[in-house]
């Protein structure tokens, strides 16, 4: 079987991360985000294609792209948004497929806020989709596209090789030719394009992994909740971490330091008696002593912020030093 | 012989300090580390003719300002008495009333100075002058120099450039005069009473007018004995050969506001290098030290990054012996710590004051600030306020006294917290002011809180 994951795009609402990196490749809990999703597949035994798209070919012009490779047998393939987080059901989707044997199948996920997806209406007993609404303005349903499906290689005749988008052009006619079903995923869902998501995905991903390989999580003194430490890290004494913290390879955490809701990249350094809530720090930043960083402040690789200073919401591009607290947030170019 | 009298204000005065003034009256707020008046005293007393020195307000005497004049006139040695007026008399009607304790002795003269300034105190100078310019029975006016803006803020003092005579006096003018502005601190001759006098009997004479008319005794701001030294006298001295003005280029400010408290603090606490040695903090035996595993990557030398090492000291610091300061911690520059104050590890402190009694627990940040007595702030805190201080470029910039509210919000200055407050960990106070006794449970930027 195949698997098809788009990460064509330009990151631009992870930005500053994808200026330095791009997107698939920014590590998402210690393990590139494209990582995540390849190594699920493998367990199944997927081969996984490239496929280079030359110009922007949106949503479902890649599919067409790579009609070759995926049309090589009769067997289903996957397609994923490559920005997806989740416990990934690829048997129960390849399962769910086969008995619905039509041309395709969505998963959908449950949300707070469904208008800021868009909607899918379907039949709760069979999962047949009637229909999709692009953020409603008013309540509709509270399921959305969970960016995650499953294509009988028949649906490819659909596609012609243009940009094209999936959501709008091409679903919309499977349904109603009641070749599209839908199934409802199960646990935790969460798009990490954007840093305000990318830190809640990060605590919903290291609640699944405390369920399912506690033992990967660091403990005891000085350490609360859900903590991910990669071994070459070195954190000092009298600090308290946690509870939902990342801290990458190579990573130095001072004397004192206090850290919550973090994602801390690669060879970054914070220095003593800091104090740092939900912030993600970029490669190789080095945030100084006595600084408060908090309200989703994003350091792009290479960033250094002076001792003492106050960061409230700061977006700061790569390679850039501050020098003035930011006491409202701001964008730092 | 000399006295000198030292006008301290009373509690309806000095609201600007408020919360602060709420626990101790403003003259005797510390500033670098010892009450704002003793600063005044200290330098009265060191005049070898200095006989007397005389407190004159209109505060209820209390246990604080007992205390201290009793503490004072032991350090000092010297008669120190506390005048208290039966109302606000103004700061011309208050020598006044006690013109004859002033002159008890025989006093050839006597300065008057407001509590309310941080001066170098150019007294001797003062004295020579006086004794250079006009007659016998001439009096002296301290002055420095304004920028043009800021002079309209204060009393304006027009010089003749040749024989330092004032010319013309006019207090808070609205259109520019001078840049020669009133320091709060004159050198008077016994003959002063006469002008206060004829200025007093005058109102007198205004006050019977109106009674005729009907009109209802009225309080305060109007009785015939308020008068004022700026408005009321210099102003008719001003051009009569008997007043003059000696300019220092030595550092001054007013204290208005709990800002200017650290403002002035720093101004002492510099001072402090050539007249209190003692009383400024340094580095711990063997200078700077490193702690145990030494935090520094390739990098940050590249980038020319110092190495941390963990100083105690930065700048001037004012420590109280009984203090309780954990080795990590990274005090100044222009701190004081006053007395029993304990400083947990890996906190940092700088240009604030941390009243008597108050805790700064672990990794705790504050700046820019005055933490109240018996405050407590929680682990990883963040205490932070913003400088008012005067543009460092300007040689005659002055503090501003900022109004508190601009353009509807609360203008960004000195956070402070009042006595007994209780900051939790891990929060942010920032430009905030927190009145005594409450307990917060959260972050706070530019607010009140009652």
């Amino acid at each position: 079987m195949k698997a098809l994951i788009l990460v064509g795009g330009y990151g631009t609402r992870l930005r500053p991360l994808t200026l330095t990196v791009p997107k698939p490749l920014v590590e998402f809990c210690n393990k590139p985000i494209l990582l995540h999703q390849v190594e699920a597949l493998v367990k199944l035994g997927i081969k996984i294609s490239l496929s280079h798209e030359k110009e922007p070919l949106g949503t479902a012009g890649p599919l067409a792209l790579a009609r070759e490779l995926l049309t090589d047998n009769e067997e289903p393939f996957f397609v994923l948004n490559s920005d997806v987080i989740c416990d990934f059901p690829f048997d129960d989707m390849l399962r769910f497929h086969q008995q619905q044997g039509r041309e395709g199948t969505i998963v959908v996920t449950k949300v707070e806020e469904p208008s800021k997806y868009g909607v899918v209406v379907y039949e709760g007993d069979t999962g047949r989709i009637h229909r999709f609404v692009e953020k409603p303005q008013v309540f509709v349903s509270n399921k959305i596209n969970a960016g995650m499906y499953i294509f009988s290689p028949a649906m490819l005749r659909r596609i012609q090789l243009r940009p094209t988008s999936i959501e709008k052009e091409i679903f919309p006619v499977m349904a109603e030719e009641g070749h599209l079903y839908a199934m409802e995923l199960q646990g935790f869902w969460m798009d990490i394009g954007q840093p305000k998501d990318f830190l809640t995905g990060m605590c919903m991903y290291l609640q699944s992994v405390r369920q399912q390989a506690p033992e990967r999580l660091r403990s005891g003194p000085g350490f609360l909740g859900n903590v991910l430490v990669d071994p070459t890290a070195v954190i000092g004494e009298n600090c308290t971490i946690g509870p939902n913290v990342t801290i990458g390879a190579g990573v130095v955490l001072e004397d004192g330091v206090r850290v919550k809701r973090c994602t801390v990249l690669k060879g970054a350094h914070i220095r003593s008696h800091s104090w740092l809530e939900s912030c993600i720090v970029g490669w190789s930043s080095s945030v100084g002593q006595w600084v408060r960083m908090e309200n989703v402040t994003v350091l792009g690789e290479d960033v250094i912020v002076n001792d003492e200073l106050y960061i409230n919401g700061a977006n700061v591009l790569p390679h850039k030093s501050i020098a003035d607290s930011v006491p409202e947030p701001r964008i730092i170019m | 012989m000399l006295k000198a009298v030292i006008l301290i204000g009373g509690p309806q005065k000095g609201t600007r300090f408020r919360p602060l003034s709420f626990e101790v009256p403003k003259p005797l707020f510390p500033v670098a580390g010892v009450p704002m008046l003793q600063h005044h005293i200290e330098a009265c007393s060191k005049l070898p003719n200095m006989k007397e020195i005389l407190l004159i307000g209109f505060y209820q005497p209390n246990e604080e300002i007992n205390r201290f004049l009793s503490c004072a006139q032991q350090d000092f040695k010297i008669s120190i008495r506390y005048l208290q007026e039966y109302a606000a008399l103004g700061t011309g009607g208050g020598i006044y009333h006690f013109r004859d304790q002033i002159l008890s002795g025989s006093p050839e003269a006597f300065f008057v100075m407001n509590a309310d300034v941080c001066s170098e105190f150019p007294l001797p100078e003062m004295l020579d002058f006086q004794k250079e310019h006009g007659d016998a029975y001439s009096f002296v006016i301290l002055g420095t120099t304004a920028n043009r803006k800021q002079s309209l803020n204060y009393g304006c003092i027009v010089e003749n450039e040749q024989t330092d005579e004032v010319l013309h006096y006019v207090e808070k003018p609205s259109t520019f005069v001078s840049d020669i502005i009133n320091c709060g601190i004159y050198l008077f001759t016994p003959e002063i009473f006469q002008h206060i006098g004829t200025v007093f009997q005058k109102n007198q004479q205004d006050m019977l007018l109106y009674y005729d008319e009907g009109e209802e005794q009225s309080n305060g701001w109007h009785r015939a004995e308020v008068i004022r030294l700026e408005q009321d006298i210099f102003t008719a001295l001003a051009g009569q050969g008997k007043l003059y003005v000696y300019k220092t280029d030595r550092f001054w400010s007013q204290i208005k506001s709990a800002g200017s408290a650290i403002y002035a603090s720093r101004l002492y606490l510099n001072q402090y290098h050539t007249t209190h040695p003692e009383r400024l903090a340094t580095n711990r035996e063997g200078g700077p030290k490193t702690r145990g595993k030494c935090f520094m990557s390739e990098r940050a030398l590249y980038a020319g990054l110092l190495m941390h090492f963990f100083y105690f000291i930065l700048g001037n610091v004012y420590i109280h012996p009984t203090a309780n300061i954990d080795p990590t911690a990274v005090l100044g520059p222009n701190v004081s710590i006053g007395t029993g104050v304990t400083i947990g590890a890996g906190v940092r402190v700088r240009e604030s004051i941390i009243l008597h009694g108050a805790t700064l627990q672990d990794h705790s940040c504050v700046l820019n600030s005055i933490v109240g007595w018996g405050s407590t702030i929680g682990k990883w805190a963040r205490v932070e306020g913003t400088p008012s201080d005067p543009n460092p470029n300007d040689p005659y910039a002055k503090i501003d006294s900022e109004t508190l509210f601009r353009d509807g919000k609360l203008t960004p200055s000195i956070t402070i917290l009042g006595c007994n407050v209780n900051i939790p960990s891990e929060v942010i106070i920032l430009n905030s002011i927190v009145l005594p006794h409450k307990d917060l449970n959260r972050s706070f930027k530019n607010q009140i809180i009652l």
